[in-house]
């Protein structure tokens, strides 16, 4: 095994996905003006929730479905809290990303019979492309991807489209910067920001759906690890811009990527260590972040009708 | 611009802060407002109990999910926690750990900080005891604080980037602190692996056995109960004594309260900012310390199961004050002493101790509505709402 070959694109593409939808996830809501720190727990959920359906319908597309309406509805759910409630957004993210942590450790043993891990389920089959075969590396690279990791190249572009060139995401955008001179012009900031949270945790659950459907095939104990996390710090990182934010999410991927090859490659860096290195390479890039500007000017602020 | 308070020519930092003489500014955070809404004890009282109540009752139908019922559930609870001696010293056991990290968790709310942290710093104090508890030989006594005081610096270093990041880069430290906890996990992980730096020859992922030189000494017979019981109380008068009775700790509330505000009395909100977490950083380590001098004698790689974590609601439920957080924590302590019972009594597994936690955290959060909708209906539906105020945009304050 090499260190840099196709199955290390491919991981990399596996690695990054999760963040992908998430740090996705993330830039709807808070461009909408919704902080949202609860991704980590709608990916903890759509993980779990995703693997509970799949062990019983035997179908990962149902599991996918059930997963991600989950997500939905812990979307709606800070809505709720930060919208309408408008109790503080950090806190009220953090019980969910308590809750997600504690309810689906705790379900596990009920549901499956033994603590801490479920047991296989069906994957997500991966698409095979006609032809494919014939290209080479690219083909091996293509036979490899999943409908998943397709959805996920064509969530950056539509989220691009959408964001910048359709009045929709003019709205959404006008919302995050400023609620007032939005509602003046007659966007229903209630609405928008509503529907904006409820398809961060969407996308935020599909990151999970990834982990567990699209990889393991099976959920473990609290598997999303921080990703929720390091999604948000892709997305601050990218400065709440879409291309940026892909990228940054890539960068993150690639560093996980790295750390298992270095682990199988036996780079003489112990392995404990090397598990550090994404969250090391997410408080890196914070670090260099500059710049409060970039975040969007309303962020955090509940609005109230004036 | 809100007014904060009308301070005299703002020299605050000259005399010691009292609240009679100098008011605090207007909530405009999260930290503000909870500790407006918790202003009185009687106030204190009612949060408390409404949260409490709110978080019993949603939990609930959890026992019935795990196959019990919510009445055999409790009982097993409470009989796990306060049915004997032994079991009272339990809970008390469980209860200092969570009211150290309880209190480093409330005195970075009062500065506006949510210190997400608290578990990787009491990991990295509960490592640093440990080494400094197995490698350094000293009398007993000095061996005992150069642990307790290494434990306390490794927690406030560990703290230091996401203060340093917060305060320079204005990156949130609700993100940073967790990278920093998984980090600790990795270094914890590294350190007591098979043949690694610290790991024990005798015991898998954990330290050796701390010299008898540095051990917490038990204090109650037939229990656990140990002597980082009064560390803990002397923790909690000197959190309290900071924070209420210091010029420190009057800016620390003012900062927490309205960040803005600080450059009003004449003082950079900023450099509060890394102080706050680096006392709310050292009272986690100090959490670990305890943790691993007094219960056991060694560091064990997973020897906290989350305390950092249910800290939060600790904090929240004890309204971010020393007192309410004693209070909380001993109830938490109630629910972790219990759990052991309530899994093998009740088959209930003991994560729903996290979950009890997520939903006080949750109602805790609600808090201040409770307040807007009674103001609302004394007032009458006529008074426009204004609804809480969050942050202003800090370039508010350069127009002076």
């Amino acid at each position: 095994m090499r260190l840099w070959s196709v199955g290390f694109l491919l991981s990399t593409v596996n690695l990054s996905m999760p963040l992908v939808f998430a740090a996705f996830g993330g830039l709807f809501s808070e461009r909408s003006g919704v902080i949202n720190i609860a991704l980590e727990g709608m990916m903890l959920f759509g993980a779990f929730v995703g693997v509970a359906v799949d062990f019983w319908t035997g179908s990962p597309w149902l599991g996918l479905l059930a997963g991600v309406a989950v997500g939905g509805v812990l979307g709606a759910l800070h809505g709720l809290f930060s919208i309408t409630v408008r109790a503080d957004q950090i806190v009220s993210a953090t019980a969910i990303n308590l809750l997600a942590l504690g309810l689906t450790s705790a379900l596990i043993a009920p549901i499956w019979g033994a603590p801490g891990v479920s047991p296989s389920v069906e994957l997500i089959p991966p698409v095979h492309i006609p032809g494919a075969d014939h290209l080479g590396a690219v083909g091996r690279f293509l036979q490899g991807l999943t409908p998943l990791d397709y959805a996920g190249f064509a969530l950056v572009v539509v989220t691009f489209y959408v964001l910048y060139r359709r009045p929709s995401g003019l709205r959404l955008r006008a919302c995050g910067e400023s609620p007032d001179a939005a509602a003046s012009s007659g966007v229903n900031v209630i609405r928008t920001r509503y529907v904006a949270v409820i398809v961060s945790g969407c996308l935020a659950a599909l990151g999970g759906v990834y982990l567990s459907l699209g990889e393991v095939g099976l959920f473990q104990r609290g598997m999303t690890q921080g990703r929720g996390f390091i999604a948000l710090a892709a997305m601050i990182f990218g400065k709440w811009r879409p291309i940026p934010v892909f990228l940054a999410c890539v960068m993150l991927g690639a560093a996980d990527a790295f750390q298992f090859r270095a682990q199988a490659l036996g780079v003489p860096i112990p392995n404990e260590l090397l598990l550090a290195l994404p969250y090391i390479v997410a408080l890196i890039a914070l670090a260099t972040f500059v710049g409060r500007a970039s975040a969007p000017a309303a962020i955090g602020r509940p609005y109230v009708k004036g | 611009m809100k007014t904060p308070a009308a301070t005299p020519n703002g020299d605050a930092s000259a005399r010691p802060a009292d609240e009679e003489e100098f008011e605090l500014p207007e909530p405009t955070t999260m930290a503000g407002r909870i500790a407006e809404a918790a202003r009185g004890p009687a106030r204190k009282v009612r949060n408390f109990a409404l949260v409490l109540l709110a978080a019993m009752i949603a939990s609930a139908p959890l026992f019935y999910l795990a196959g019990s019922t919510a009445a055999e559930g409790y009982k097993a609870l409470f009989q796990g926690s306060l049915g004997s001696q032994y079991s009272v010293g339990e809970t008390l056991v469980e209860a200092i750990p969570l009211f150290l990290s309880g209190l480093a968790v409330a005195l970075a709310f009062q500065g506006g900080l949510f210190n997400i942290g608290v578990e990787g710093q009491l990991l990295v104090g509960g490592l640093v005891a440990g080494a400094l508890g197995t490698k350094l030989n000293q009398p007993a006594g000095v061996h005992l604080v150069i642990c307790i005081a290494g434990a306390m610096v490794a927690g406030a270093l560990w703290a230091l980037i996401p203060a340093l990041l917060k305060a320079r880069r204005g990156v949130h430290e609700v993100i940073t602190t967790i990278m920093m906890n998984y980090i600790a996990f990795a270094l914890s992980r590294f350190l007591v692996k098979p043949d690694g730096l610290l790991v024990s020859q005798t015991q898998p992922s954990a330290t050796e056995l701390v010299k008898p030189t540095a051990e917490l000494p038990v204090i109650l017979g037939g229990t656990r109960l140990h002597a980082g019981l009064y560390i803990a109380i002397l923790a909690g008068i000197a959190t309290w004594y900071l924070l209420f009775r210091t010029p420190l700790g009057f800016r620390i509330r003012v900062v927490g309260r309205n960040p803005v505000a600080g450059t009003f009395h004449g003082f950079s909100s900023s450099r509060i900012i890394v102080q706050t977490m680096l006392i709310s950083g050292a009272l986690g380590g100090l959490a670990g310390a305890v943790e691993v001098l007094g219960v056991f004698h060694r560091y064990y790689d997973a020897f906290s199961p989350g305390y950092g974590f249910d800290a939060i609601a600790v904090a929240l439920l004890g309204s971010l004050n020393p007192v309410g957080v004693a209070v909380s924590a001993l109830f938490f302590g109630i629910l972790r002493a219990g759990s052991v019972a309530l899994q093998a009594v009740a088959g209930v597994s003991r994560d729903m101790i996290s979950v009890f936690s997520a939903l006080v955290v949750a109602f805790a959060a609600a808090v201040p509505l409770v307040d807007r909708l009674l103001a609302r209906r004394k007032r009458g539906p006529a008074v426009v709402d204004e609804g809480p105020r969050v942050d202003e945009p800090l370039e508010d304050a350069s127009v002076e």
